[in-house]
Order: structure tokens, then C-alpha cells, then sequence
């Protein structure tokens, strides 16, 4: 629903009070902001009597200048890209294996896949990443990288499936018609185009994904978020917390809504209307009305829709 | 075995926490969620931009990082909390965007047709909202809602990480205790969130297709 259905086209009275409102709301929002630095760049006195400079103190930012410090974050971005890419490889190979099992025609097959679809959803991606260190004695990477690829591979399985059962009879019927194995018609006619509509909710998941290589932080894997935030400030003094911790937030979301945008902009371009409906914008959340794509969005945020 | 019921005390303070912080910070996300989905889909302006930058910011930082920010960047604002509330609010911050999404994407799921026929009657905003989209809207939000509370609960287990006794760390601690059972201890854990997650998946499903066939 367009937002203009909700009201009419504002008169002047609604015009002025939109405006008021905007002015309030920015009036708020200004002073917010001004309490929130004016508070952090007080000085504080510590537990121990002494004070501390304020946050914006130009002695906690003086780090920034350092190469090494941007050497540091640069191996922790590198630490977090490796395990995205390897689990997003990882997930798309387990993906299309379970939409595979969930549309087999054995119920032999079919069933104790839906059981284990249903549980790798169901369970915490943190919870395997212990699972996987302890019980196979794995390293953190190897632990992240398991974890988030069956997950995700979980999810990618449902959405490969939604994408499959969204293509008209004919396309599988034609194949089989012209001689092709039922896993011949699947992997030339279907997949592809199973793929290629599903492919913004798939980037979607991956950014999904990429985020959650910051759970591997709790494993103790040298990530963005482990280097930044703790090796760092640890090294040089818990006074520059507050400043690698912005750093890392800022470069946190500079990946993300790139990947983000890259997500709307195949949404685009992919061109299918439907399909951009199906996409609640940045897609990933949760499945928008009488669609069958059940794009959850994973770990942390999205769900395990059940379809 | 013995590890499982040896730890079981552990498990259920863990479960009851877990399910705590479910609570609390459902209900908080639920709150802010209903607040920033208004927001987005108001007439004024800079409302709309105000939700849709606090949308994007929190969808796009990582759980563990906020949860950072909440256990050790809060205090330096002077709030004194203990690392239960500190995690509640750390979820709920990061569970409303989805929240409000998932209404939005509700609202957005009522056809034009509905409001138009509101507006045409002489409804106000309020009014078409309130009487004729919001009901219909929220029979469709449900299954997406339930999704969001499902990721929620698989989330507190990041708390664990951050000194709430939870129960990802009450299994972190039983592993401690008992080195030599881990895949059981594991599997039991991960049972307690299997009771929560997947019955609540099964409504979702059941809610979903039942509004499916009234559509």
C-alpha cells in the first residue's frame, strides 16, 4: 500500500502541523544527541579517585594515527571476510543439498531431512559453534565456518525450495518431456532458474551471514569485533575503548549496508516484480503476505519460518 | 547421562533466565517496534526518516557488537545496570527494527482497496488505521512476529557471552564440570531451545496457512 492511500494530500493545517512535528522531533532528537556527547566528553572520576578525560578527548583518539592499529583492523576484517566467504560458499552447497532432500520424491529421504532442517533452525548458531569446537575439537575457524554454513545453508535450503515450488509446472514437465532425468531437469532447467529469482533474498541471507561472524567472537575467533574491540584496547590501554569500539561499529556498517544495497540493487535489476515484492526492502526479514519464500532471516534475525 | 542430570539444576536456572530475558526483551522490542512502525508509516516526514535511520543502523550492526556497546559503553553514560538488564536492553534494541518490520510489512500486505474505501468514507488517518487496516494488518503480522520472537530466543544465547548466566552459559559451565560428556550436555541444551523454537515455528506455520486460505 502506497503511504498516500493512509491520508490525503495534506492541507494547509496538516502541513503546519507536520511541520511542527518535525521541528519537535528535530528539536528532540538535537538535544539527545547534545546530552549524549556533552555526557561523553565529560571527564569522570573513577572508582579510584582519579579522573578521566572526556571521550572526545583528543589524547583517546590519538591511536587512529598509528598504521599498526589499522593493520590490526584491517587482519580483523580479513579474519571476518575469510569466514563469510568460506560459510557463504559452504551454505549455498548445503542449501541446494537439502532443497534437494526436502523435495525428494522417497519419504525416506524427505522426512529425516525436514527433521534436520527443523533443527539446525531451531538451535542457536552460537550453540553449534561450541558444539562443533568441543565435540570435534576444531579450531574457532573451523568451528564459525561449520556453524554459520549449516545454518545458513539451512535457511538457503528453504528459500532454493520456495523459489523451485514458484516456477510454473511446465518448466520441469518439459524437461522430463525431452528425455531428461528427474536430477538432470532439477540442476539444468530448475536450479537455474530457482537461483536467479531467489538471488536478492540469497544476497539478503548472506549479509545475514557476514554479521554473524561476529558470534565467533565468543568462541574467541580473531574477528573485526575480537581485535578491534578487545586485542586492541587491551594492548593499548582500556582509555581507548570507547575509541575502537565507534571504529569498529562505523566499519561494521559501512560492510553491511554496502552488501545491503548491493541486495536492492540485484532486487532491481533481476527485474521480476514479484519477487522485489516479495522482499520487505532489505529482505530479509520474514515472509511478506501470501508468498511462499520463507526468507528468514536467520540467526539472529530472522526466524525460522516454517513452511 | 549422569553429566545431564547432575547439571539439570543448572539447566533449568539457565531455561528460566532464558526464557526471562525472552520476556523482557520481547516485550520491550514489541514497545519500540510499534512505535518506529507508526513512525515509518506517518504522514510527517522527518518522522519517517528518523524510524527508517534507526531501522538501518541497528539491522546492520552485529548482536554481539551491541551487546558490547550495552555491557561496557553504557556505563561510561552513568547507567549503573546489572548485565541481565544491561543484555535485556542490548535484545530489545536490536530486536525492534525486525519487529517493526515485520508490522510494517503488515500493513503494507493490506490492499490499497481497504483504505481507499476508509478515506473515501471521510475516515481520518487514525481512524482508517485504526479501524480498518490495523485489524486486518495484524491477522497478517502474526506468523512474521512469531518469526521474529523465535530468532529473539535463539538470540539470548549471545547474553551468555556477556556474563548473564543464561542458558548457553550454564551449558558453557556444566561442559567445565563434566569434560567428558560434552555431546550429551550439548544435546540437552540444545533441546531446551528446540521446546521453545520449534513449537512456536509450528504456529506460525498453522496461523500462516489459515490466513492463506482466507485470503
Amino acid at each position: 500500500m502506497s503511504q498516500s492511500v493512509l491520508y490525503d494530500a495534506p492541507g494547509p493545517r496538516a502541513i503546519r502541523r507536520s511541520r511542527v512535528t518535525s521541528v519537535v522531533s528535530a528539536v528532540l532528537i538535537a538535544l539527545g544527541i547534545a546530552w549524549l556527547i556533552f555526557t561523553l566528553a565529560s571527564p569522570r572520576e573513577t572508582a579510584g579517585g582519579s579522573t578521566q578525560v572526556g571521550l572526545f578527548d583528543a589524547s583517546r583518539w590519538d591511536i587512529l594515527l598509528d598504521a599498526a592499529v589499522w593493520r590490526a583492523l584491517w587482519r580483523g576484517v580479513q579474519g571476518t571476510l575469510q569466514m563469510a566467504g568460506a560459510a557463504a560458499v559452504l551454505a549455498m552447497i548445503i542449501g541446494i543439498l537439502f532443497s534437494f532432500g526436502r523435495t525428494a520424491r522417497t519419504a525416506w529421504i524427505r522426512v529425516p531431512t525436514a527433521v534436520l532442517l527443523e533443527f539446525f533452525r531451531g538451535m542457536p548458531v552460537l550453540l553449534m559453534m561450541l558444539f562443533v569446537l568441543l565435540v570435534f575439537a576444531s579450531g574457532s575457524y573451523v568451528a564459525g565456518v561449520a556453524a554459520l554454513a549449516v545454518y545458513n545453508g539451512a535457511l538457503i535450503g528453504e528459500i532454493l525450495r520456495a523459489g523451485i515450488a514458484s516456477l510454473p509446472r511446465g518448466q520441469a514437465e518439459a524437461g522430463l518431456a525431452i528425455g531428461l532425468t528427474p536430477t538432470a531437469t532439477r540442476f539444468l532447467i530448475e536450479f537455474p532458474q530457482a537461483f536467479r529469482q531467489m538471488l536478492p533474498i540469497i544476497i539478503a541471507q548472506m549479509v545475514v551471514l557476514l554479521k554473524d561472524t561476529a558470534l565467533a567472537y565468543i568462541v574467541g575467533y580473531p574477528e573485526l569485533l575480537r581485535i578491534g574491540v578487545n586485542n586492541l584496547s587491551n594492548f593499548y590501554g582500556n582509555a581507548y575503548f570507547f575509541t575502537l569500539f565507534f571504529v569498529v561499529l562505523v566499519i561494521y556498517l559501512v560492510i553491511n549496508l554496502s552488501l545491503s544495497w548491493v541486495a536492492r540493487f540485484v532486487a532491481r535489476r533481476t527485474g521480476s516484480k514479484a519477487v522485489v515484492a516479495k522482499i520487505p526492502r532489505r529482505g530479509i526479514f520474514g515472509r511478506t503476505r501470501g508468498t511462499a519464500a520463507p526468507t528468514d532471516d536467520g540467526a539472529d534475525d530472522g526466524a525460522a519460518g516454517k513452511s | 547421562m549422569d553429566a545431564i542430570i547432575e547439571g539439570l539444576p543448572l539447566f533449568i536456572d539457565g531455561f528460566l533466565v532464558t526464557l526471562s530475558l525472552l520476556g523482557v526483551a520481547g516485550m520491550g522490542a514489541l514497545g519500540i517496534g510499534i512505535v518506529v512502525a507508526a513512525m515509518r508509516i506517518s504522514p510527517v516526514a522527518s518522522l519517517r526518516m528518523i524510524a527508517t535511520v534507526y531501522t538501518e543502523l541497528v539491522r546492520n550492526t552485529p548482536l554481539t557488537l551491541l551487546l558490547f556497546g550495552c555491557a561496557f559503553v553504557l556505563p561510561y553514560l552513568g547507567v549503573r545496570l546489572d548485565y541481565f538488564t544491561l543484555a535485556a536492553i542490548g535484545l530489545t534494541v536490536y530486536t525492534s527494527p525486525f519487529v517493526a518490520e515485520a508490522l510494517r510489512s503488515g500493513v503494507n500486505g493490506v490492499s490499497i482497496g481497504q483504505a481507499e474505501a476508509a478515506r473515501s468514507i471521510g475516515l481520518t488517518f487514525g481512524q482508517t488505521l485504526g479501524f480498518v487496516v490495523m485489524p486486518q494488518a495484524i491477522r497478517m503480522v502474526i506468523p512474521p512476529l512469531i518469526n521474529v520472537f523465535i530468532a529473539l530466543t535463539k538470540n539470548t544465547s549471545v547474553a551468555g557471552g556477556f556474563f548473564v548466566l543464561e542458558l548457553f552459559a550454564q551449558s558453557r559451565r556444566v561442559i567445565n564440570n563434566r569434560g567428558d560428556e560434552v555431546l550429551a550436555i550439548l544435546l540437552a541444551v540444545a533441546f531446551f531451545y528446540l521446546i521453545i523454537t520449534v513449537p512456536l515455528g509450528l504456529i506460525a506455520g498453522a496461523i500462516e496457512k489459515r490466513v492463506a486460505v482466507l485470503r
